[in-house]
Formats: C-alpha cells, structure tokens, sequence
C-alpha cells in the first residue's frame, strides 16, 4: 500500500511539472482571447448598435437570459485553432510572416579546435547542409585545407542528428589521444554543448561530434501535420482508400455497426422500459440488472465480447446493442413513469380502455424522454464502436486511425479523428431535427 | 331514479408506521339529475379522495356509489372529470382533443364532427381548433377541458378546482362558462373549490366540510347560481344575501383552519 501510494505521489509530481511547462502556452492562449475580446469591442463599437428588448437591460451580469453565444468569438475561436495548428506546422496556407520559426534548411559552417596530446591546436571548418524529408541535395565541394585538422562536410534531415567523425581525414586522429576543446571558440565538453546559431553540437562519449540542426518551433509532421497535408490526404484517402480500404467503405462499416447495434439496443430497451414503468413484477426483476450493468461502461465489456464473439462484426453488434439497451431501457422508464396521473385518470374517465391509454397517452407521453435518452445513447455508440475497432477490427473508421498510427502516418489519424468528431455531431444534429420534427411539445408544457 | 347516490362512504388507510388516517366518514349524499353541487372545506378535508372515489379513482372502504340505480365501480365514461390542469394531451390538437371520448369509444368522424365543432364554439375556441394545446393559454385550455368532457356527454361531471390555476379576470369569465353549460346541458355537476365566492355564485346547493375525520359539516340550498344565468355575476356579488353567507361560511371555515393549527401546536 506504501508502495502504491508513493508510485502515485510520483506520478502526480510529474504531471505537476509537465502542467506547469505547458503554463505559458496556456496563459498565452488566455491572453489571445482577451486581446480578441478587446479587438472586436472595438469593431463592434464602429458598427451600428442594435437596440432590441436585451441590450437595453442594465442589468445583464447574473441575468442569463443575456448570455448568449457570441458568433464572432465562435468564429475567431475556430479560424484561430487553424492559424495557430497552421503556424507551428509551417503550411502553405498561411503567408510567411505567420509561421513559428521554423526548422533550419540550408548551408551553414563552424570552426571546431582539436588540441593534441602535445598541445598544439588547429582550427577547422564543417560545412553544414540540412534538408527537408524526401529531399537529398548535393554534397558541396570544399578543399580540406591546412594544418594537422582538415575541414569536413555533412549532410543532415532536418530534425534528425548525426554524428560527424571529424577525424576520419585529418592527420592526427582519435586513437592518438587528439580531442575536440571547442566549437567556433567556445569550448566543449561532454558536459556543455555550443549552440551554433543554426544546430546544436555536443560532445559523444567516444569524442565524435553530435549535430543536430536547428529545430525551431514548428512541428515535425510526424508529430503534427500542416492542416494542408491533412485535406490532401483526405482526397487522397477517399479517392484510392488507405491499405486497400476507402474511406466509404471505413465509415460505411463503423455507421453500419452504430446503426444496426442502437436499433437492436432500442428494439429489446424500449419494451423493457416500459414494461418496468408499467408493472411492479417487472420493475423489480430488470432494476438489480439494469442498475447494475448501466455503470459499467461498454469498453469494459470488449476483452469479454472479443473471448465470446469473436472480432467479427456480430462481436461489434453485441457491443453497441448493449451500449444502447440499458440507456434505452432507463429513457424509456422514465418516460412511463413521468405520465401525469391526471392525465391517465382523464383518458380512463372519458373512456379509453387500457390498450387505447397504452397507445395513446402511454407512448406519445414518453417520446420525449426516448429521444433524449436516443441522442444520448448515440453519442455513447458512436464512440464505443470506435474504440472497439481500435482494439480489434478489419475495417472501420477507428481500424483506419490505429493502423494509420502503426506507419506513422498522422496526417491519417488526424483525419480520421476530425471524421469521427463531424460524423458524431451530424448523427447528434440529425437526432435533435428528428426530435422537433417527432415530438414538436417537448418542453413546452 | 336517476341521479347520483354517495351512500354511506368512509375512507380509511393505512400508513407505513402503522397508525391510520380517517379520510372520510359516513359521507352519504343525494343528487338529483341536473343538480350543481359545490363542495367547501380546509384542507385536508378529504374533498379530492370524495371526488376521486366519485369518479372511481379510489375504491372507498365502505359504502357506495350509486348512478342511475346501478352501482359504479371504476372510471367510466358516464362520469366525466374536470381537472385543475394538464390533464390535456400535448401531442394532440384541440380538435382530437375535444374528440377523444368519442373517438376512444370507436365512433367515426362524421358521428362527432359536428358535436365537436359546436361544443369549442359554444366555450368560444372557434378560432382555435387548428392549434396545438401548448399554444394555448391557460384560460383557453380550461375551455378544451370542458368541451372534451362535454363531447363525451357524461351523466356527471366531476371537477377538481377547474379554475384554480387561472387569474381573477379569467376565472370570473370561466364561471360564467361553467354556469351557462350547466344550465345548457342540465348536467349534475360536483364542483370542488377553495374559493368561497366560487362556491356561492356556482353551486345550487353548497357543501361545506370538516376534517378529521373527513365529514360532512353543513349543507346550503342557494338561490345565486339560477340567479347567475345569464347574468352579470358581479350584479349577483352585490346581493346583501350573498355578502353574509359568504362571512358565514368563511367564518366556518377560518374556525376549522384555527382548530386544526392548534391541534398540531398542541401535538407538536
């Protein structure tokens, strides 16, 4: 227990130290929202001013009927997560001057000393070229020079390091008890690096020269890639797929699972919930297992359902239908038992018979909670059958993701993930038009 | 005999600590075919459970209720309720809310059609037939609560505070309504109240009750609802007969309210 609690107290101080290293991105961002707001207060006031019932309220700070959603700021909010995502990624679809400094490209020398056993010293230059991904520019021609040190060339991928063997052409070597005291007249130890300006040069065990290229702010697309890489792969996936899989066939595979597992969750849930709105038996019988399963979230069950089923899709099926039943069951139940008794009481009094109040004061009185526990149990299966293709699946938007992160090819995952987040709001937009449509008395009762 | 008995009624449960309440004792009452009755009392009085056992909602633990000769047991469509509000279906129109008795009872539009429209004409939704409830106000869906339970054409009506929820101006406009369809329909009408004028202005005879148990304590004969038909009802407000019954009963009342305070002081 000891153990556990130190292990823990460990962790915690780590996440505080990585916390407080993203602190000044985080006061940074703060305070672009509160330049923005006091860029637009200042555009607002050169527009002409609206004068409806709410801007004439004094008092709008605790009123909440004032608060609404402010569609500049929405706006400047979205279009600022592009241009930051696109400064520290260096697209093309910003102009220059809106880029982090990026990482060095180019030709650049520095002078490094070797001192040998005897003291002397000798001076010699390294011509630097770094090069983006994909390219391999060519290796310049340089005379090696005078003295006992010779001058060198090295060629290195930007955002990579390589270890330059300076003495592989000089005429005192390694072996001979020759070292490295210093870069461009600042010297080196293993315990110091020289930052040159345009890479960083540190000093290896063996006494061989570590150099890194400036790697300025921007991301490596490995890491994050441009907002420009990620639409062309979009083109490039939903033209020729990815791994023999288009992009139709992902999400057709992954809507197909949500579609058929929620109907099937709604199909046994609904019955189930009013059947335990409706009689007491019933409610006694489903309520332990309901109350039991309900918090038990539905990616628990994966290891359990793969052992069972298999990672086929009836596996998958089973899942989301199980996700859906027990939101569906409570949206249901809930539905029974919010009916008024008045207004039961009035159908029996003008003479409905019980089938007749089932039909017509049961039900439609409970479709406003069915909805509303639909809308929520399709958010809850839309990112259940993701997961579950992350654990184990042939095709589906979340097979794509994984596999995508196997390569390395993030501008895939990202993709795949901007996909997930517009599908789940379409099917959320969807439901909530079905709704208004369906039930056009919800809340105004 | 057609009519209404409540024969002998008393209304007793249980409560899960064992002791038990007397809602109701040996209320016996007789009403004649057309009679509008209204029912007074403090809370706790036990006028709801009356009208509930009334209408069939609660089975009493003695007694009888007795229409038209026949023993009723359960709801049915012969006596009609009036709630206080939302009672009305949302997910229905005026219309199919008007028609729902008929309906339910499986007669085709062109056998109600015309009962309907006249019954929302007569409580004055002529303009309102095509909206749905919820874009009523609460006045106007009062009026669709009486007219469905007209369409059905009860035997009795039953009405629990109908025009409890609405403002002074409104209900006194309602009153009139309830008043005119009486008379209209020659309907027995048991309308239960919390408001002394109301109960004066619309009941033919006016019950007045005590609670604990729930009894009856004094019945009036009054003269001001046939007074009211047709009338201005504040004309009939003005009648010095009406001023002193109303001191009278509230009198009564303000007695019972005070008892049942200091029983509780005394008790706690």
């Amino acid at each position: 227990m000891g153990q556990i609690i130190s292990d823990l107290s460990g962790e915690l101080a780590q996440l505080f130290v990585s916390i407080l290293s993203a602190l000044p991105a985080i006061i940074g961002y703060l305070a672009l929202i509160f330049l923005f707001l006091f860029l637009w207060g200042i555009v607002k006031k050169r527009l002409t001013p609206t004068q409806d019932y709410t801007s004439l309220k004094t008092v709008t700070f605790g009123d909440e009927s004032t608060v609404v959603s402010d569609k500049a700021a929405s706006i400047i909010s979205v279009v600022l997560i592009f241009v930051i995502w696109g400064a520290f990624t260096g697209t093309s679809w910003l102009p220059n001057f809106l880029h982090a400094p990026g990482p060095f490209i180019g030709q650049d020398t520095f002078t490094y000393t070797v001192e040998t056993e005897d003291g002397t010293r000798d001076d010699a230059t390294v011509t630097l070229v770094s090069h983006r991904a994909g390219e391999l520019p060519e290796t310049p021609e340089i005379t090696p020079g005078d003295g006992i040190a010779k001058d060198d060339v090295i060629v290195v991928q930007a955002y990579r390091t390589k270890l330059l063997s300076w003495d592989a052409n000089d005429d005192v070597t390694r072996s001979e008890g020759a070292k490295i005291v210093a870069i461009d007249g600042r010297e080196i130890t293993r315990e110091t690096d020289v930052e040159t300006g345009f890479a960083r040069v540190a000093l290896t065990d063996k006494g061989t020269l570590n150099i890194e290229p400036g790697k300025g702010w921007q991301m490596e697309s490995i890491w994050l890639p441009a907002p420009d890489s990620v639409v062309s792969r979009l083109m490039s996936v939903s033209r020729d797929g990815y791994q023999n899989v288009t992009l139709a066939e992902h999400l057709s595979y992954s809507l197909f699972r949500v579609i058929v597992g929620f109907f099937l969750g709604a199909l046994i849930g609904i019955p189930m919930g009013y059947a335990m709105g409706l009689s007491n038996w019933f409610r006694g019988w489903f309520d332990p297992i309901v109350e039991f399963m309900r918090p038990v979230p539905p990616l628990a069950l994966i290891p359990l359902v793969i052992i069972w089923a298999g990672i086929g899709e009836q596996g998958k099926i089973i899942l989301i239908f199980l996700a859906a039943l027990w939101i569906m069951a409570i949206a249901a139940r809930s539905g029974v038992s919010g009916v008024a008794i008045t207004k039961v009481h009035a159908a029996y009094s003008l003479g409905a018979s019980k089938m007749q109040i089932m039909r017509h004061v049961i039900v439609p009185n409970s479709l406003p909670e069915i909805f509303t526990g639909a809308r929520v149990a399709m958010g809850v299966c839309w990112g259940t059958v993701v997961a579950a293709e992350l654990v184990a699946a042939e095709k589906g938007i979340g097979k794509m993701i994984v596999a995508a992160s196997k390569f390395q090819d993030t501008d895939i995952v990202l993709m795949g993930i901007i996909l997930i987040g517009i599908i789940g709001f379409g099917i959320d937009v969807l439901m909530r038009m079905a709704e208004k449509w369906l039930v056009p008395w919800k809340g105004r009762v | 005999m057609p009519g209404l008995q409540i024969q002998n009624i008393s209304m007793r449960f249980d409560l899960p600590n064992g002791s038990h309440v007397q809602a109701l004792q040996d209320v016996s009452l007789d009403l004649k075919q057309g009679e509008l009755l209204s029912v007074l009392g403090p809370s706790g009085c036990g006028k709801t459970t009356l009208l509930n056992i009334v209408a069939g909602f609660l089975a009493p633990t003695e007694g009888s209720i007795i229409l038209n000769d026949q023993p009723a047991i359960g709801p049915d469509a012969e006596r009609g309720m009036v709630f206080q509000q939302g009672a009305l279906f949302e997910w229905m129109g005026v219309r199919e809310n008007v028609s729902f008795g008929p309906r339910m009872a499986g007669k085709r539009a062109s056998e109600w059609a015309e009962n309907v429209d006249h019954l929302l004409d007569v409580v004055g939704l002529q303009d309102f037939k095509e909206k749905m409830v919820y874009e009523l106000s609460g006045g106007m869906q009062q009026r669709v609560a009486l007219a469905r339970c007209l369409a059905n054409d009860p035997d009795v009506i039953l009405m629990d505070e109908p025009l409890g929820a609405l403002d002074a101006l409104t209900r006194e406009k309602m009153q009139g309504l309830v008043l005119k369809l009486w008379k209209e329909t020659g309907k027995t009408i048991i309308l239960i109240t919390h408001s002394v004028e109301e109960a004066l202005l619309l009941g033919e005879r006016l019950l007045v009750m005590a609670p604990r148990p729930g009894r009856i304590h004094k019945e009036y004969r009054l003269p001001f609802a046939d007074m009211g038909v047709g009338k201005d009802l504040r004309e009939v407000k003005k009648e010095p007969d009406f001023g002193e019954r109303r001191e009278e009963i509230l009198g009564m009342i303000w007695d019972m309210e005070e008892e049942i305070m200091g029983r509780t002081e005394e008790s706690a």
